[in-house]
This record gives structure tokens, C-alpha cells and sequence, in this order.
């Protein structure tokens, strides 16, 4: 087959892809938020007025003063109390910059640690599924282990251990996650394995090369994609707890790190809630539209998952 | 005076797309002591029937028109209270691969006892020994009433299920698909136990089938349908020895048979129609050997053909 | 046992000498430490046949009886316990996967489902041309689409063109069992094992699907190897036949012998107990006791005997030779050992 119409096919599916995926309401509102933080994650040094990891930006404004549109509600507040779209941290720094920086972290680490996870617990998976007996038994009780082993403990040590840079975050959470993705993708894998057209696919004479990459994995792909949204809502929210806890990357402010100088500054004391809802509310913002598009993305691929009508 | 009396049946399915018109005016009657086949391939509608007569439909199906006389009653105009006294106790219904759904954690001889408590006030000793009876009566050891659905072969199961089916004493019994996931020669056992307790009970049974086999030997009466209309309906050997309908033909004619000459087996063309969007006209013209134009835009109406033999066809022209 | 002179014919294609196949049953760790034995479930137990070439050999019998796994392991998609297997006049039996591949362009296989055969992903085109593609046979793209598209027109998926993209959910039961017919016979195999080809399908488009594959087999000269549970179909299909009870074969000749009047036990109760689909004939339910057994324990000696209405004493003790009638049938029954 020629090269444009490879393209030409798969430019075809992507498009019917798309048709059905923007049916689904989930698949709407996931994309469309998830859009917004692409965006600011990739345009930071557009949209942010000042750079939060440059020294300079300390001291732009006053410490811990409120947003300057609060102003609306409250005229006697004087000028210079109040600061940009949210306010400043303890260091007089710009909320919303950190905010618009911190995506690019929570995005990164996100993708990065969930691919991670959802390489090697394909991987593992196949082969364990696949091949079955010894391997099948071995891979699976290494798996067990680091499922038994408490998960957020366990990231702790590892983060302490290993030191905090966004690399070893990605890392810790990429090792930790991928055993649940593998047990279910081998057991997709098993029953992929006895389906007839497999059979016949090895009465025509061929190897188990081919059929694990012409029928099983793509057969096992939409479990992946599906599990991949998934995962990527799940790795951001470790990364924010696992900053939140003060082991993270301090050289790269990302929303958990917020929380954290949040809580170490006092800023439920202070009462300074724009310290602490816009990073909590991104957050949630991502983490949900990564689960609607997960959600989106199980309802279109489930009926035809089940390869038996 | 008919037991059963259908009349214009109309059930469908909503669904996303529209209504899938999966019975579509359909007209039959079963009278007491009567043996009614109901046979078709699948999508044609029949256990829709089935369903339709003692109001069980899945969510999605609703009865749009027609009459079900039962004992000169309406079922379609009953209250839910009412039809559940009919339900089991003049009316009850074997359904399709039901040896399946026996429940695995509970004693076989309890699931009767269930069965019967649920309709009728009894007491449990009682029904159990009724249940050890009806247990006998299908060819199973009573003493077995204390097993698991496990320990019984696909076969006794089945035994069961007409037991359960059995335990008010029915009027009528409805059995979709009774024999097909069974060997031949436990088809053969089960069926002829149905066809002893229908002689000794006098039971009315509905026979729904695709086996055209099964049909010759135990019904008395045929409809056979097809994409939610019947298509033809007589007494069992005017069917066989003179089929009307094209489709009655095919559907004769592409059944083996172990007896008799070796012939060549005929096959329809095409396949069964999308209820959603039937053919326009008679339903089979797309795949009838015979069409004309006639026969693409007016639906045929059901012709007497004397002797109880009638047909929906615009042949013989 | 030592090499014994094996006599093949010319005209056939597949010989199959005294095949065995046990599963031995998991058990847990516990289990097994408890209990000496394994369980296992005798399958196949001493099967041996013949299949001429160009012919419809029927291997028929109730479900359970090892006619599917005997399939299976003429075509080593399942490894025999032990047995001989001579395709084409050569021993297969040992031979590794590598060396049966080039073997496997002439061996193929048509499954019971339609809906589980073809892979839900993969366009009709690449269904009907992977055997090609797994055997390397053409030599271009456009050599290959010929070949797929000649095939669809053989079995009556036309116009070619609108199925070749299409994806098999698409396809109704009949049109996909079409699609695994096209696929088996591309390679022009010699031996195609059909299990139950139709049985999953309405009664008025089986005999779509079956005349498709009389007429590939009659351009082809294909043998087929006809796995049924239907003896209707099986006589209007099979040239000869072979009745299977629990793991052994009981009777096996030519259909309309076997059919018309047989000898043993077991293929009379079946016979009698198949229905007609005529409304004069009353099914003769000779009255043979029970259901088939477990093939995990299978009975002693003739392993029909516990349900034979004529067992006499030899039957439970000595497991009954296979010998070959005056009529050139083949049974396995004290009631013909010849003493």
C-alpha cells in the first residue's frame, strides 16, 4: 500500500474518530476544558505577565495581597494592597503566573508518568497474557507485590530516596501505576488469545510475532487508550499530593507545590483563599476532564470490545 | 371457544433510530387441548410474541395495538394485579436457554418450591411435596429435589424447567426453543415428554421454534412468520404437503432431511429485513422469487384458502 | 511400537492412525499434593480413518464426543497425545511448527462462529488475503487484490468491490461464514476441516454457505472434513462417515449405508432419534438409557455399554476391535466380532 493512502486511511478513521467522539457530551466538555489548559501550558510565557521562577518577579507586589478585582466589591481596599488577576503568595510573587506555569508541570508530569505506566504495563502485560505458564506467573506476582505494597507510602520513600526533580516524580508514579494496567490488559490479552480468528491465523502457519501485533494488540488498543485517560487524571493527582507533601520538584512550581507553601505560609490563616482555590480548582479541572474523556472514550470503543456480538 | 385469541398483535421496540416493528398485526388462535406452532428464523418476531402474551416485554417494547383474548378476557386491558394471577397459574412460559438460568446456590427442589409459593398460598411442606411430584412427573428421581442445578446434565435441567413451568397447572404452556441447545436423542426424550403431559393434562401448548422438524411431529396447528407478520397458517400436514407461501416453500425446502430422497437444498437469498425500515409492500418481496410490482407496493391481505388454510400472498394471480 | 508398515493409498490425502488426545485437568497445589492421579479427560481415544481425496468425509456425533478436538489435531492446532497423522503421504505427526508451515497452504480450517472468526478490526480484503500474506504467495499488491477479488466473486459476495473495505460487524451471520470460506480456499489447500460450519446460521442461508463450498471444493478438489452434529445435513452432504462416541469411533462407511441401516447400537439410536421435518413420520425413540458420561471416567470396556439395550457380558470387560462388514462398513461392536 502507498504511502498516501496509508495517510489517506488513517486520516479517514481519525475524522470518523472525531465525528463520534464529538457526539458524546463527556468527550465535549473533557476536550474543551482540557483545551483551555493546553493552551495556557504551551502559550505560558505569552499569557503570564511575569515568569514565577525568575527572581525578579519577588516582590511585584505586596505579600499576600488579595486580587485586584476585588476592588468591585470592596472600593475603599487601598491600590496597592491588591494585585493582578490573583493576588500574590508570601513572597509577593504572582498567583496567576505560577498558575499558568504550574499547567506545564501538572501536564507534563501527567503524560509523562502515564505513559510510562501504560508502556510498561502493556508490555508486561502482553507478554504475560500471552505467553502464559512460568512468565505469565512470574510477571504477575512481581505485580502483585507493588500492588500489596501501600501506594502512597511507598511513592514517599521512593521520592525520598530518589530525591525530588520532576524526572523521579514522573518515574516513582510511572513504576507504581502500571501493575493494575497490566492485569487488565492480560486479561484482555486471554481472551483475545482464544478467539478463532487467532486459530486460524496460526493454521495458516504463521508465528507468535504476528499475531500478538496484527490481532491482539490492536484489539487490546482501545483498552489501552481508554485506561491512558484514565491514568493520566490519576498520575496528576499524585504528583499534586506527593508536592503537597513537600516532595516536590522545587526548582518547578506546580499546583501540589502551591498548596504546600500555601499550607507552609499559613495561608488558611491569613484567609488568603486566592492562594488556595485556584490551584485546588485547576486541579480538579484537569483531573476531570482527563475522566471525561476517559469515560467518553470507553462508551464510543466498549460495544465493539465485545467481539461477540 | 378458542383458549387463545390474538388479535392484530402489534408490539415494537423503541429504540435510538425508531420504532423497530418487531410484531406487526399478527392473528392467531390456540384452542384447548391444541398444539400451536409458532415457527421462524431469527428477527421474525416470535418470541416478541411470546413475551407480548404475558406482558413480560424487555424496557423498549411496548404493545401499540391489538387484542390477546384469554378465557374471553383482554390481557392487553388487564391491570398488572391481574395478569399476575394469569402469569404461572393459567399461563406459563418456558423461555429460551431457561436450563441456564436455573440459580447455582439453590436447591433445585427449593426453586420449584418457589415457584409455586409465589402463586399460591400453600405451605412450603406442601409445595416441597409437590415439587418432589412434579419432579416425577418429568422423568427425574424426587429424591433429587435436594440437589444443585450442577449435578444435573443439560437435559434434566431442562426437565426441571417444564417441572417449574408446570407447578400451578396451567391452562396453557408457552415453549420458546425447548429442544435446540440439546443433543438429538435428549431433544427427542424431552419433546416427548411434552408431548405425554400435554395428552395427560390436557394442556394447549405454543410451540416456538425455528425446526421446522420439531414442528411436524408435535404440533397440530402452524403459523409461520416472518420480519413480524405471519405468513401462513394451517393444520400441520396441510403445511407440509401443500405450502402456499414462498417463504414456506424456502423454509421447507432448505431443511435436510434424514429420510427420503437425496435432494439438493433450496436456499432464500438475501437476509431477514431491519424492522426499523421494513420493505415496502409484502415484507419477503426483496427476496421472493416470484415479486412483481404488486407485490413491492401493496401488503398482501390474508386469504382463506378453505379447509383453515390461509395465506398472506398475492399469488396464486 | 516399532515401526510398523504403514500402507497408504494413493487417492488419499489424510490417514489417521490410532490418534489420542488427553487433557489433563488443572488442579490447585493443595489438590495435587493430596491426590496421586491427574484427571484427565480422554478426548480422543484411538481414532483411525481415511480420507480419499476430493472427498466429503463426515465426522459426526453428539456434543462432547471429540469430533472437534480430532479436527483440531489433524491440523496440529492442538498437539496429539499420541497417534499418527500422514498428510498427503507424509507422517506430520512429529514435525516442528517450522517445518509444517509450507505444509500449512494445503491444510485449512472453517469455524462454527461467524461472529468470532474474523477479527472485528481488520478490513474484509486483509481477512481473505492474510493466508496469502502469512504464505508469502504473491508477489505484489495488485497480484494479491486479483486473487481477493476473484475470490469474493466465488463465493457470491458481489460486487467485490463494496465488500472489500468493509469490516465484518457490517456483514450479516451468512455473508461472514462466506468471508471464512473465501479465506480457507485461497491457498487451493488439499484438506479443509470444517467444524460445523453452519450451524450458527438460519436454516434458508445454510445451504447458501454450503453450496458455496461444494462448489469451491468441486473446482478445487478440495477434501473436506464435514464436523457435524447434524445427521440430516451430514447425509446430504458426506460421501462417508464417521459416528463418534465418546472419544471412539463406532461405525464409520459410506452415508447412505450407515444411514439408511445401522448396525450399531448407538448410530440406531441416533438415527431414529433425528426429527423429520414431515408431518407422517413418528420419531422412533428407541429407549436407550441415560445421558452420555463424563469422558473423565468413561465406562469399562465398550464405552457404550452402560446404555446399550443389547450389552451383554464381553462389552463391560473388552473394549470391541473394529472390523469391517460385508458391505465395507466399519463397526466397533460385539454384536459383529466375528468369534
Amino acid at each position: 500500500m502507498s504511502l498516501s493512502r496509508l495517510m489517506e486511511d488513517y486520516m479517514k478513521s481519525l475524522r470518523e474518530f472525531a465525528n463520534i467522539f464529538f457526539k458524546n457530551k463527556f468527550g465535549v466538555v473533557g476536550v474543551a476544558i482540557l483545551s483551555v489548559f493546553i493552551f495556557m501550558a504551551i502559550f505560558a510565557p505569552q499569557i503570564s505577565p511575569y515568569n514565577p521562577m525568575d527572581v525578579k518577579s519577588i516582590g511585584i507586589g505586596k505579600p499576600f495581597s488579595p486580587p485586584a478585582w476585588i476592588k468591585i466589591f470592596n472600593k475603599d481596599i487601598p491600590d496597592d494592597s491588591v494585585f493582578g488577576i490573583l493576588g500574590t503568595d508570601e513572597l509577593g510573587r504572582d498567583i496567576f503566573s505560577q498558575i499558568v506555569y504550574g499547567s506545564r508541570i501538572s501536564l507534563l508530569v501527567g503524560f509523562a508518568a502515564s505513559f510510562t505506566a501504560v508502556f510498561i504495563g502493556t508490555i508486561i502485560g502482553l507478554v504475560a497474557g500471552y505467553y502464559g505458564g512460568i512468565i505469565d506467573e512470574v510477571l504477575m506476582r512481581f505485580a502483585d507485590i507493588l500492588l500489596i505494597i501501600p501506594g502512597l507510602p511507598l511513592m514517599i520513600v521512593l521520592a525520598a530516596i530518589l530525591g525530588s526533580s520532576i524526572r523521579n516524580i514522573i518515574l516513582v508514579i510511572g513504576i507504581t501505576s502500571w501493575p493494575s494496567i497490566a492485569r487488565i490488559i492480560r486479561s484482555q490479552v486471554l481472551t483475545v488469545k482464544e478467539m478463532k480468528f487467532v486459530e486460524f491465523a496460526r493454521a495458516s502457519g504463521c508465528g507468535d510475532n504476528y499475531i500478538i501485533f496484527k490481532h491482539i494488540l490492536p484489539n487490546v488498543m482501545p483498552l489501552v487508550y481508554v485506561n491512558a485517560a484514565i491514568n493520566i487524571a490519576n498520575a496528576i493527582l499524585i504528583e499534586a499530593g506527593l508536592s503537597f507533601l513537600g516532595l516536590g520538584d522545587p526548582n518547578n512550581i506546580s499546583w501540589g507545590m502551591m498548596l504546600f507553601f500555601a499550607e507552609q505560609y499559613q495561608a488558611l490563616l491569613r484567609l488568603a483563599w486566592w492562594y488556595i482555590f485556584p490551584p485546588g480548582i485547576c486541579i480538579l479541572l484537569v483531573v476531570l476532564s482527563f475522566i471525561f474523556i476517559g469515560h467518553a472514550l470507553d462508551e464510543i470503543l466498549n460495544p465493539r470490545l465485545r467481539l461477540r456480538r | 371457544m378458542p383458549l387463545l385469541q390474538v388479535r392484530n398483535l402489534k408490539t415494537y421496540y423503541q429504540t435510538a433510530r425508531g420504532y423497530v416493528k418487531a410484531v406487526d398485526g399478527v392473528n392467531f388462535q390456540i384452542s384447548e387441548g391444541e398444539v400451536f406452532g409458532l415457527a421462524g428464523e431469527s428477527g421474525c418476531g416470535k418470541t416478541t410474541v411470546a413475551l407480548s402474551i404475558i406482558r413480560l416485554l424487555p424496557p423498549g417494547g411496548r404493545i401499540i395495538d391489538g387484542e390477546i383474548m384469554f378465557n374471553d378476557k383482554n390481557i392487553l386491558a388487564m391491570s398488572e394485579e391481574d395478569i399476575r394471577k394469569i402469569r404461572w397459574k393459567k399461563i406459563a412460559i418456558v423461555f429460551q436457554g431457561a436450563m441456564n438460568a436455573l440459580n447455582p446456590v439453590m436447591k433445585v427442589g427449593d426453586q420449584i418450591v418457589e415457584a409455586i409459593t409465589t402463586h399460591e398460598d400453600v405451605s412450603k411442606e406442601e409445595a416441597w411435596r409437590r415439587a418432589e411430584k412434579l419432579l416425577e412427573m418429568v422423568g427425574i428421581e424426587p429424591s433429587r429435589a435436594k440437589d444443585y442445578p450442577h449435578e444435573f446434565s443439560g437435559g434434566m435441567k431442562q426437565r426441571v424447567m417444564i417441572a417449574m413451568a408446570l407447578a400451578c397447572n396451567p391452562q396453557l404452556l408457552i415453549a420458546d426453543e425447548p429442544a435446540t441447545a440439546l443433543d438429538v436423542i435428549v431433544q427427542a426424550q424431552i419433546l416427548k415428554l411434552m408431548r405425554d403431559l400435554q395428552r395427560k393434562m390436557n394442556l394447549s401448548m405454543m410451540l416456538i421454534t425455528h425446526d421446522l422438524s420439531i414442528i411436524a411431529e408435535t404440533c397440530n396447528k402452524v403459523a409461520i412468520m416472518y420480519a413480524g407478520k405471519i405468513v401462513e397458517y394451517a393444520d400441520t400436514k396441510r403445511i407440509f404437503r401443500e405450502p402456499q407461501h414462498p417463504y414456506t416453500r424456502g423454509l421447507i425446502g432448505a431443511f435436510p432431511s434424514i429420510k427420503g430422497p437425496r435432494r439438493k437444498l433450496i436456499s432464500i437469498p438475501g437476509t431477514p429485513p431491519d424492522l426499523l425500515n421494513p420493505p415496502s409492500g409484502c415484507r419477503f418481496h426483496p427476496r421472493c422469487p416470484y415479486t412483481n410490482n404488486k407485490c413491492k407496493s401493496i401488503e398482501p391481505e390474508i386469504k382463506d384458502l378453505g379447509g383453515e388454510h390461509y395465506v398472506a400472498c398475492h399469488m396464486p394471480w | 511400537m516399532p515401526h510398523a508398515v504403514v500402507i497408504i493409498m494413493a487417492d488419499e490425502i489424510l490417514k489417521v492412525i490410532n490418534l489420542k488426545k488427553y487433557f489433563t485437568l488443572r488442579r490447585g497445589l493443595l489438590t495435587s499434593l493430596i491426590k496421586r492421579e491427574q484427571p484427565t479427560v480422554k478426548a480422543v481415544d484411538g481414532v483411525s480413518f481415511e480420507v480419499k481425496r476430493g472427498e466429503i468425509f463426515g465426522l459426526a456425533g453428539e456434543s462432547g464426543c471429540g469430533k472437534t478436538t480430532t479436527g483440531r489435531c489433524i491440523l496440529r492446532l492442538i498437539e496429539p497425545t499420541s497417534g499418527k497423522i500422514i498428510f498427503d503421504g507424509r507422517d506430520i505427526t512429529s514435525l516442528s511448527q517450522g517445518e509444517l508451515k509450507p505444509l500449512r497452504k494445503d491444510m485449512q480450517i472453517i469455524f462454527q462462529d461467524p461472529y468470532e472468526a474474523l477479527n472485528p478490526r481488520m478490513k474484509i480484503h486483509d481477512i481473505i488475503a492474510e493466508p496469502l500474506r502469512i504464505q508469502k504467495v504473491c508477489k505484489s499488491r495488485r497480484e494479491e487484490e486479483e486473487m481477493v477479488m476473484k475470490m469474493l466473486e466465488e463465493v457470491e459476495l458481489t460486487p467485490p468491490e463494496e465488500f472489500i473495505d468493509r469490516l465484518p460487524h457490517e456483514l450479516s451471520g451468512g455473508q461472514r461464514q462466506r468471508v471464512a470460506v473465501a479465506r480457507a480456499f485461497i491457498l487451493k489447500p488439499k484438506l479443509i476441516v470444517a467444524d460445523e460450519p453452519v450451524s450458527m446460521l438460519d436454516i434458508s442461508i445454510r445451504s447458501e454457505v454450503l453450496n458455496v463450498m461444494l462448489r469451491e471444493r468441486d473446482t478445487y478438489g478440495t477434501s473436506i472434513i464435514f464436523i457435524t452434529h447434524d445427521l440430516s445435513l451430514a447425509r446430504h452432504l458426506c460421501e462417508r462417515i464417521a459416528i463418534m462416541y465418546l472419544g471412539k469411533i463406532v461405525e464409520m462407511g459410506s452415508v447412505e449405508t450407515i444411514l439408511r441401516e445401522p448396525k450399531h447400537p448407538y448410530t440406531q439410536a441416533l438415527v431414529a432419534a433425528v426429527p423429520v421435518p414431515d408431518p407422517d413420520h413418528k420419531r422412533e425413540v428407541i429407549p436407550i438409557k441415560g445421558e452420555v458420561p463424563s469422558a473423565l471416567n468413561p465406562p469399562s470396556g465398550c464405552r457404550f455399554h452402560p446404555r446399550c439395550p443389547y450389552a451383554k457380558e464381553i462389552c463391560g470387560r473388552i473394549e470391541p476391535e473394529m472390523m469391517t462388514l460385508e458391505d465395507g462398513r466399519i463397526v466397533a461392536c460385539h454384536l459383529y466380532t466375528t468369534k
